[in-house]
């Protein structure tokens, strides 16, 4: 498992890249902690770009709920996007589509944001 | 209601000539509409060896309501006379888990002998404490049959009665217990009333290793993995998904999801089930299929 990030504007850009399973949720987690300490009501919003995670795991979902709990706690904002259809399924059938947002799009999910088409690029404009 | 307008409606017009004409199509119908996955609470016999009209040795997990009409299988079986043995494991005593007893018909019949294993060292102070007064009108110490509490420990294999069956603590307000039983080279493991916190690679790992290579694992599947992990976090219970990725982890081969939560309807069980049997294929990947049934009050499953 690895964690890519973008920032973009105030919006900060997550895309891990490979499989989350029961071995790799704790570190998803320890990588995105420093993003989490960002992320609140005056600070970065976080968009998981999820077009290159083939494979989540319940333990990998539940690092994705603390972190929701905790963005929504201190005001901020936590959202993500382009999941492959294999994620997006398991999304579904988890629930966890009512956790978050769940965006077709990288840039569908930069536009939920308003104020923020500084964000897109010119491609995604 | 419901159902009678799907039964109805998915007719389409056809005309039933007698109530067998009617009753047969009925069965053509999905399980939702032409039955009911019940209500009873957690009740489970497993069946080593074919019983008779004769004496026989019994096994069950856990003494909910459905102990009832088993009770009432068991007297229709053997009349009152037959003396019988009950090998009974019980995960934890809420309630639910013990409630069935009071009404366990056997449990007044002189001759007939209970065996009631668990880990919790006041699992008899829990039985007294429902019967007699003001709980129900019979005391404990008026019950027929002779009842004796038998104190497993975890993580060790006991031999009863031909059968191996292994304890394993379980994350449950007041501790709960699921068992492994293996007879022969068939794997049982009754596992309900168990929370899975996710957050530790090691607790994982133990429970696949208990898990690993079962014929069937019933697992409480009470939740939606996001309300498991989030409002209904530390109430004690799991969810069908991680049910299916310990089963997948564990090699196991038939997965049963128990303990439905109450408020679910058949449709909305049934959809579990269909959920589940999905997530299963799409993470398939390099783990063997696994069978993936909805429990419901009732089912039989030979091994």
């Amino acid at each position: 498992m690895k964690l890519n990030a973008e920032r973009r504007a105030d919006i900060v850009i997550l895309q891990p890249v490979g499989r989350i399973d029961h071995q790799a949720a704790e570190a998803f987690s320890v990588a995105l902690a420093p993003y989490l300490e960002l992320c609140n009501a005056s600070g970065e919003r976080l968009l998981f770009d999820l077009s290159a995670l083939d494979y989540i795991s319940s333990a990998g979902l539940r690092v994705l709920m603390i972190a929701t709990k905790r963005t929504k706690l201190v005001g901020g904002h936590l959202a993500v996007a382009a999941p492959q259809d294999m994620v997006r399924e398991v999304l579904q059938i988890t629930r966890f589509d009512l956790v978050f947002p769940v965006h077709a799009s990288v840039a569908d999910g930069i536009r939920a944001w308003s104020g923020d088409a500084g964000a897109l690029t010119p491609d995604e404009n | 209601m419901n159902k009678v307008a799907a039964a109805l409606h998915a007719a389409n017009g056809r005309r039933f000539d007698n109530v067998e004409a009617a009753r047969s199509y009925a069965t053509t119908l999905p399980f939702a509409i032409s039955g009911t996955f019940g209500g009873h609470s957690s009740c489970v016999e497993l069946e080593i060896t074919p019983p008779s009209a004769a004496s026989h040795e019994y096994f069950l997990c856990d003494l909910g309501s459905g102990v009832r009409p088993f009770g009432s299988q068991v007297i229709a079986r053997h009349g009152v006379h037959a003396p019988n043995t009950f090998h009974v494991f019980i995960s934890h005593m809420h309630w639910d888990h013990i409630m069935g007893f009071p009404l366990f018909a056997p449990s007044y019949l002189p001759g007939n002998e209970l065996r009631i294993y668990g880990c919790h060292r006041d699992l008899e102070a829990a039985f007294r404490r429902q019967h007699g007064s003001p709980s129900f009108p019979v005391e404990f110490d008026q019950l027929g049959a002779s009842i004796k509490f038998f104190t497993l420990t975890p993580d060790t294999t006991h031999h009863i009665a031909g059968v191996n069956v292994t304890p394993i603590l379980q994350l449950h307000a007041g501790d709960s217990y699921g068992y492994r039983f293996e007879y022969n080279d068939k794997i049982v493991v009754y596992s309900t009333d168990s929370e899975h916190k996710l957050n530790a690679p090691a607790a994982t790992e133990r429970f696949v290793d208990f898990l690993r290579d079962a014929d069937l694992v019933i697992f409480d599947a009470m939740y939606s993995l996001a309300d498991a992990v989030s409002v209904k976090e530390d109430w004690g219970h799991s969810s069908n998904v991680v049910g299916v990725e310990l089963c997948q982890l564990a090699g196991a081969k038939h997965l049963v999801l128990f303990h439905h939560e109450p408020i679910f309807d058949d449709a909305r069980i049934a959809a579990v089930e269909a959920e589940s049997r999905r997530f299963e294929t799409i993470t398939r990947r390099v783990y063997r299929a696994l069978e993936i049934t909805a429990a419901y009050d009732g089912l039989e499953m030979e091994l």
